[in-house]
């Protein structure tokens, strides 16, 4: 690890005052992307934020039709919300399912959105339920938010602050982990809420991308069987030694089909 | 002896309490005063030619304290790394054997091979200024797809040794095995890899190092398996450091799994820059130079034929094998492929005539080494799954074909064709109760319910033998071991009663502090709590050879064994003198000697105690003191032998298996710990689960960048991959060491390979698969579903 400027917030303010005109500043939630990377000497900030002590931005409120999660909640905060648990179920699981006890403890919503992996998990139900990301300054729909493969719509020095996830009639989420670091190799969110079905699929592209043709035909039949014949194309999914991009299209299909399942249970 | 604790008794772990809260003792929590730290820069290349190294700048920066080059080890004439063990190949010339500088010199060999050493006062001083240093490379290719190293135009790796040949050498008679194969009514085929694998210790390789000017001596802490083979070899090849001035401790090691025998780079850094830099010196290995840099496991591409006459017998077995040894030969990295493998071809069975061929063969890849089971879980591979592969040709049960060819337990001791002699055995209950726990009859109606479910069901059998208990010093001296393979104990009696038992060989989580105890406790009576078993330390214990190839129970028992007679003896003649007696009338039990018929007694204790204050002692004839020394040479090797069983489903949809019951049946010989046994046989099959399922060191075939170089991307068998086993023993006792032992240590992981494998090829058979590689990883299994479909349209 390279030597840092390290800070320590109450406020959302002093931390938008922290890195203003730090262009090599980072902040950090949960650190669990951010630490290991500048361990590995990847990472060489002048600063880091981190916005543990940020009171304001941890904690779940449900809000009308909305479940309101502050970007500072732990993976294992969402998983055992009984406010999430009630309104949406697939959420809960999907967090429970995040990489390991440690990590959930101490990894967040905010940082896991904000990093954008490719293979993290989180980007399918932001997606899938038409969430909406806000930040400091905006709010941004969750279509306008997630650019390429580790790239948002966050501008520097912009701070996720919270994510309002709207309620689901159904929805359900399906991970087939990668056999190593158990990351998304493919992971489904399916749901249907008030804007309609729509089919999020993270891991297997750069960024998480939705299938239409499952969403056009789940809309007219929300059933395993009406999707069973549509094909993803392999052209441009990932492809490593865990899976080959064909294999990734292949999961999607299944992965699919077996989250509209267990939506309809 | 109290049965609560003696042998055969499930003694919590005595280690336990200070491993479980945290007050373990391994090398890097030592704390050294003035201490600096060392920082290995290594080769990003596979392959490259050092144009220059400039260290100038780096010389410059805050906090360092020295640096070194592969040139300043030249300068020094400090000697190469060396490989123990000479392999002569068919022609009785002895292997090819390549440089081994500690450092590179001119040339880098692999990702990971070792350019230079900074020392810093802190760690991350040392980091820094290793980015400042400049090496000019010049990147060549690099040659790191075994099944072509001997390609003609393939990267040489040494010039040392042409064509990337290290030996090509042979066992049995090629010609009788032909003819045998002539009358054949069945010929099975199989072409297997068995993939290389990352060793992975839960404690990284660490080494301290501090020199001592008054005196000349140097003390090196090291993450060893072998703390005196470590000294011998730095001491006689390497360093030239006179052995007693050379002092090499390895307090608590967090596992080993055999990458922790060999003599590193790192730790002989360490130790010889500690004069140097006059201050002590700190390394421990991150984990990405672990993945690079520990010796690799297993590594062949192999070729075998099975003949079978028609009711099934086997008639002989060919096998050729190419074993790759990496970029340099690592300690005994030529043995393995070898007098660890193709000695153990014969399996169970009473097939009389075996030919294999092995080449061993240099890539631009880490070096590879002998890694749980080292050449035996390679052999049994081999041998069950071809054995279970023309079991389903021929259409014959896989259980029936084994028994079919079973040595039968009268035939033993055991004449093998490929060298060995087995000393005991008794395969037919083992299998018996196996497929009785296993319930092989219910079988086809669990097929069927999982197919029910969508899912293929499997069913795999592995009857493993190994050979181990290392080793018959003049055998293995006559095959070209450089060291001899006994084993020493000391028993050790303070004045006030309680006892310290000096051993040479090296727990890295083998339990040995409980394990010896119990002998001792069980031959001596001394009770547990007053026993003290020290190792790792060549300056308090007697030279051995440490611990691996599942040899520490068998033959440092044994010593611990033969010193506790010798103990005996003693306090005989003392207890006779003090009771009046005369020796011969003189008996021991349970702690105690009495005189054979009356009431007269005189515990140890006490004996021990007129052994230091010889007051009232028979001085005349027997010595003052109460401890004794012995040496172990085995007379064979111990041959535990065993069957799995793994039963498993496959989701075709997506490839993924999971395995839903395993049970092993072995036969350890007599048992000290059950519970101990019961742990490692839990490893064991993890550890060969993880080979077959998941595990793969991945190299790119193009530039030779270790792909599977972190957690990220090498597959770790886990805790929820795995159902409760069904473990069970068959006793047949050594016959040729005191307390009738085998060993339990590498069993698991070299039979599970073959019997998860022989499951996949089970369940997969259905749906037309012919053959999956390992790991059977989800993607691995999908594509050979997928293939055999396409085969099956065209
Ligand atoms: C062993 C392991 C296993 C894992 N397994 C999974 C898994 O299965 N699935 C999965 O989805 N994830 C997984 N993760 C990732 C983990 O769950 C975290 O979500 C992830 O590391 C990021 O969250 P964090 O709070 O730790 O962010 P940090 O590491 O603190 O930050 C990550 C990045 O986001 C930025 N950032 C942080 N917070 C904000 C914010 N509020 N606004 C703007 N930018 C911000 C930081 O500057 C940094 O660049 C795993 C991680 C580990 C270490």
């Amino acid at each position: 690890m390279y030597d840092f400027a390290y800070h320590r917030p109450k406020s959302v303010a002093d931390a938008i005052g922290l890195l203003k005109g730090k262009t090599e500043a980072r902040v950090m939630s949960g650190g669990m992307t951010l630490i290991p990377t500048l361990k590995q000497r990847l990472a060489r900030p002048s600063d880091v934020v981190d916005l543990g002590g940020v009171k304001e931005l941890a904690g779940i409120k449900v809000e009308g039709n909305n479940v309101v999660i502050g970007g500072m909640t732990r993976h294992a905060d969402v998983a055992s919300s009984a406010d999430v648990k009630a309104a949406i179920p697939a959420l809960a699981y999907l967090a429970g399912h995040i990489g390991d006890p440690q990590v959930r403890n101490r990894g967040t919503m905010g940082g896991s959105v904000a990093n954008n992996d490719p293979a993290a998990d989180y980007p399918g139900a932001v997606v899938a339920l038409n969430a909406t990301v806000s930040t400091n300054t905006r709010k941004i729909a969750a279509d306008d938010f997630f650019k390429g493969l580790f790239e948002t719509a966050l501008a520097e020095g912009e701070l996720i602050t919270g994510i309002s996830f709207p309620k689901a009639e159904k929805a359900a989420y399906m991970k087939f982990p990668n056999p190593a670091s158990r990351y998304a190799m493919v992971g489904v969110f399916v749901a249907k809420t008030a804007a309609g079905v729509r089919v999020a699929v993270t891991g297997a592209g750069a960024t998480v991308f939705r299938v239409k043709a499952m969403e056009e035909a789940l809309s007219k039949n929300f059933s395993s069987a009406a999707i069973k014949d549509i094909k993803i194309p392999a052209d441009g999914l990932n492809s490593d030694i865990h899976g080959s991009a064909e294999y990734r299209a292949h999961l999607v299909g299944v992965m699919a089909r077996r989250a509209v399942d267990a939506a309809n249970k | 002896m109290t049965a609560a604790s003696g042998i055969g008794a499930r003694v919590l772990r005595t280690e336990d309490k200070r491993f479980l809260t945290g007050t373990g003792r391994y090398v890097d929590d030592l704390p050294l005063a003035r201490a600096t730290y060392a920082y290995f820069l290594r080769s990003p290349h596979a392959h490259a030619k050092i144009k220059s190294i400039d260290t100038s700048a780096a010389a410059k920066m805050s906090g360092v304290v020295n640096i070194f080059t592969g040139k300043d080890l030249v300068d020094a004439k400090v000697g190469g790394l060396i490989c123990g063990w000479v392999v002569k190949d068919k022609h009785g010339q002895p292997h090819k054997a390549p440089a081994h500088p500690v450092m590179a010199v001119d040339t880098v060999r692999y990702v990971g091979d070792t350019v230079a050493m900074v020392v810093a006062n802190t760690y991350d001083e040392a980091k820094d200024a290793a980015e400042a240093i400049k090496v000019d490379y010049d990147v060549r290719p690099a040659n790191v797809d075994l099944a072509k190293a001997f390609d003609k135009g393939a990267p040489e790796v040494h010039p040392e040794a042409p064509g990337n040949m290290v030996y090509d050498w042979e066992i049995g008679v090629k010609a009788d095995v032909d003819t045998a194969f002539a009358k054949a009514a069945h010929v099975t085929k199989l072409d297997l890899i068995n993939n290389r694998l990352i060793p992975n210790a839960m404690e990284p390789r660490a080494a301290a190092a501090e020199y001592d000017k008054g005196t000349g001596h140097y003390t090196l802490w090291s993450t060893s398996q072998n703390p005196h083979v470590l000294r011998l070899i730095l001491s006689a090849f390497v360093l030239g450091i006179p052995e007693h001035k050379l002092r090499v401790i390895a307090p608590d090691v967090g596992g080993g799994f055999g990458s922790k025998i060999f003599c590193y780079a790192d730790e002989t850094m360490v130790c010889w820059a500690a004069s140097r830099v006059g201050r002590p010196i700190k390394w421990t290995a991150e984990r990405s130079e672990s993945f690079q840099t520990d010796c690799h496991g297993r590594d062949h591409v192999t070729h075998a034929e099975l003949a079978l006459d028609k009711d099934g017998k086997f008639l002989a077995l060919k096998v050729e094998t190419i074993a790759n040894m990496g970029a340099y030969l690592s300690t005994f990295s030529t043995a393995v492929p070898t007098y660890l493998y193709a000695t153990l071809l014969a399996g169970q069975y009473t097939t009389p005539l075996i030919y294999a061929n092995v080449k061993a063969a240099l890539t631009h890849t880490a070096p590879v080494d002998a890694y749980r089971g080292a050449g035996r879980p390679e052999a049994t591979f081999v041998i069950e799954s071809i054995v279970s592969k023309a079991a389903a040709e021929m259409k014959i049960d896989a259980a029936e074909l084994r028994r079919k060819n079973f040595i039968p337990s009268t035939a033993f001791p055991y004449q093998t064709p490929v060298a060995l002699q087995y000393d005991s055995g008794n395969y037919p209950p083992i299998i018996d109760e196996a497929m009785k726990i296993a319930d092989y009859k219910g079988f086809e109606a669990r097929r069927a319910e999982a197919k029910s479910r969508g899912k293929l069901r499997g069913i795999g059998f592995s009857s493993y033998i190994e050979a181990c208990g290392l080793a018959p010093s003049q055998v293995v001296g006559s095959l070209g071991a450089g060291v001899g393979q006994w084993e020493a104990a000391q028993i050790k009696f303070n004045p006030t009663g309680n006892v310290q038992v000096m051993t040479g060989a090296h727990s890295h989580g083998q339990s040995h502090e409980t394990t010896f105890a119990q002998i001792i406790h069980d031959k001596l009576g001394v009770p547990m709590d007053q026993i003290e078993i020290v190792h790792g330390d060549t300056a308090t214990t007697p030279f051995g050879m440490g611990t691996y190839g599942s040899r520490s129970l068998a033959v440092g028992g044994s010593a611990i064994i033969k010193a506790t007679e010798k103990i005996i003896a003693k306090g005989k003649k003392i207890a006779a003198h003090l009771m009046e007696a005369s020796v011969a009338d003189v008996e021991f039990d349970n702690g105690v000697f009495k005189v054979t018929g009356t009431d007269k007694n005189v515990p140890l204790a006490q004996v021990v105690f007129a052994a230091y204050v010889p007051h009232n002692y028979p001085l005349g004839e027997v010595e003052p003191g109460m401890d004794e020394n012995a040496f172990y040479d085995p007379a064979n090797f111990v041959y535990p032998a065993g069957t799995q069983i793994c039963e498993l489903e496959i989701d075709p949809e997506t490839g993924t298996t999971e395995i839903v019951a395993f049970t092993a049946i072995d036969d350890f010989g007599n048992i000290i710990n059950p519970m101990i046994v019961e742990g490692q046989v839990h490893g064991g099959i993890v550890q060969g689960v993880g080979q077959a399922l998941f595990e793969a060191a991945v190299y790119d075939k193009d530039t030779g960048q270790l792909i599977s170089g972190s957690f990220m991307d090498y597959t770790m068998p886990r805790a929820d991959n795995f159902p409760s086993f069904k473990l069970g023993y068959k006793v047949t006792p050594c016959p040729h060491n005191p307390l009738g032992v085998k060993g339990c240590g590498e069993a698991g992981a070299i039979a599970s390979p073959a019997a998860v494998m022989n499951a996949v090829h089970n369940a997969l058979a259905p749906v037309g698969v012919k053959h999956v590689e390992m790991p059977a990883t989800p993607l691995n299994v999908w594509q050979s579903i997928q293939g055999a479909q396409h085969q099956a349209a065209e």
